[in-house]
């Protein structure tokens, strides 16, 4: 499929495309959080809403309605136009962001040969990301026009976290890029008929896969929003339909990054193993179902996630995010790289290329080696060190106030007139 | 159409969406006046005095944001590379890991000086 079939569309087909895709996400949305509420219930050994409507599936909707029937509640404090535009650009970059995720092949609708995806052009996955980072702005300037201690924490936090993973989330496209030799996503998807990048480039999708729970605020990344810490982070001040529109923004961007995973890493609308085998699977209107079902997986990973772990304290998560993914993506950068010059460029044959692989092995196993010496060599030292300051008898008072002892210290016990008669005691006498 | 005519139409419907829901509580919900409900929230305690023109806040995102735009260039600079990395060949792989040395000299740099630390 060239990417000379997008912008040829004729402008009802654009609406019409524009519509459903509008529908899908507010859908999807709508089911994610009655999804999302029933999972964690059940991992929690609740039952989760199950009133409005079969199953609770309308308990989201009505969530919605009720909001919209709230009285809003701004602070005086607020600074008024900005704390208006901030949801506002966060929804609708929300929105925006999905424009180029292929949803399937071409279709015929109404007689018109068609994508079933909005646009698609040469730079679609870096547009993506622009739109994430104009997203952030929403972000930002709602916890900073709402006049209030915690929704500017809130705020500045979720920009730092935002930014720092959106380092490691677009590092982890470079090898994408290169295999697939082009960034829009129509032709990734195409790149991947053969075998699918998650398998081939599986460190590229686990950084990509830590990354955007990063990137979307998420359980255990979720500091922006930790309640111990900031109440309820960046949209604290914002109330009915308004904190409606962040959490609407939430979940769509939870939807973007899924399917973007999709697309990139699992084959975008490509039918998995089993089923592809039927030839009718990657033609008309079905590949919206797999799309659709590998999106739902992700999904739930992130529901599983948020119902199993614990959030992680701020300083760790930085930690994390600049000191082991960004170098772990650069590293595999490199290494994809040059594989491939290698394999590009000098004609060796398999036992050649077998050779190789071994000789580089066998280099990293020596460097591997050479360093857990070096480092089991200091965690001797450090446990030397460590004795040897337990042997000490234990000073309760040496810090200047009274200490318990550690686990392993000695604590000799002195009566009060056993030290009266320690020597320097006597001589103090004397 | 133009390629990128779509993601207009798309944003005129969700911003237009946005600013109906927006403006839709104004209408729709009760209003009822309290000097107490417009204070900015902190728990229940008087709210601390917003400081005037902007006051302060930790220099350390400022630092975060250095570092960001630093490697939001590398990034701009590795997508073309691998777009077209089939055609550099062994050229465009040596001139990129010269690149990422260089990149990595600073990271390497503000890694010692513990600019990557968070208290």
């Amino acid at each position: 499929m060239s990417s000379s079939t997008f912008g040829n569309d004729p402008w009802w087909i654009v609406l019409i495309k524009v519509v459903a895709i509008f529908a899908i996400l507010v859908l999807l949305t709508l089911f994610t959080i009655w999804w999302e509420r029933r999972v964690v219930a059940r991992m929690q050994n609740r039952i989760g809403p199950n009133r409005v409507g079969p199953f609770g599936l309308l308990q989201s909707l009505m969530d919605g309605i009720k909001l919209a029937l709230k009285e809003e509640i701004i602070p005086r404090t607020a600074h008024m136009a900005v704390y208006w535009i901030a949801p506002v650009i966060s929804a609708s970059m929300a929105f925006v962001a999905f424009a180029v995720i292929p949803l399937g092949p071409n279709v015929s609708m109404f007689g018109v040969e068609t994508a079933l995806q909005l646009t698609d052009f040469p730079v679609s996955v870096l547009y993506v990301i622009a739109i994430a980072s104009i997203g952030i702005y929403g972000i930002v300037l709602a916890g900073w026009a709402s006049g209030s201690t915690y929704p500017l924490l809130g705020g500045l936090r979720s920009s730092a976290q935002m930014i720092s993973y959106e380092i490691a989330m677009s590092l982890s496209f470079v090898a994408v890029f290169l295999y697939a030799g082009s960034m829009s996503t129509s032709a990734i998807v195409a790149a991947q008929e053969p075998i699918w990048y998650c398998v081939i480039l599986l460190p590229s999708f686990l950084i990509y896969a830590t990354a955007m729970v990063g990137e979307t605020n998420r359980a255990p990344f979720d500091l922006p929003e930790a309640e111990g810490e900031l109440v309820g982070g960046f949209h604290t001040e914002y109330s009915s339909l308004k904190f409606a529109l962040f959490f609407l923004a939430e979940y769509i961007n939870m939807v973007t990054v899924s399917a973007l995973a999709t697309t990139l890493f699992l084959g975008g609308w490509r039918a998995p193993w089993p089923i592809s085998i039927w030839e009718g699977a990657n033609s008309g209107w079905w590949p919206i179902l797999w799309f659709l079902v590998k999106v739902q997986l992700f999904i739930f990973a992130f529901i599983w996630l948020r119902g199993t772990l614990p959030r992680l304290r701020y300083d760790q998560f930085m930690k994390f995010g600049w000191k082991f993914l960004i170098p772990a993506s650069i590293a595999w950068i490199v290494i994809v790289a040059v594989a491939r010059v290698v394999r590009n460029e000098f004609a060796f044959n398999t036992q050649q290329l077998l050779f190789l692989a071994a000789g580089v092995l066998a280099l990293i196993l020596i460097i591997g080696w050479i360093l857990s010496v070096r480092a089991s060599r200091k965690a001797e030292d450090a446990r030397i060190d460590e004795e040897e300051r337990l042997g000490q008898p234990f000073d309760p008072f040496a810090g200047g106030f009274p200490v318990p002892p550690l686990p392993g210290q000695e604590f000799t016990y002195t009566s009060r007139r056993a030290a009266a008669r320690t020597p320097d005691t006597e001589v103090t006498d004397a | 159409m133009n390629v990128y005519a779509p993601i207009l139409v798309l944003l005129a419907l969700g911003a237009a969406f946005a600013i109906f829901s927006v403006t839709l509580t104004s209408f729709t919900g009760p209003k009822r006046y309290n000097r107490a409900k417009r204070d900015a929230y902190e728990c229940g305690i008087d709210p601390t005095p917003q400081p005037v023109g902007g006051g302060h806040f930790p220099v350390k995102y400022y630092l975060t944001a250095m570092l960001f735009i630093v490697f939001d260039i590398e990034i701009v600079f590795l997508y073309p590379w691998a777009v077209a990395f089939d055609k550099l060949a062994l050229f465009g792989l040596i001139e990129m890991l010269i690149f990422i040395g260089t990149v990595l000299v600073v990271y390497a740099y503000v890694w010692r000086r513990r600019g990557l630390e968070w208290e």
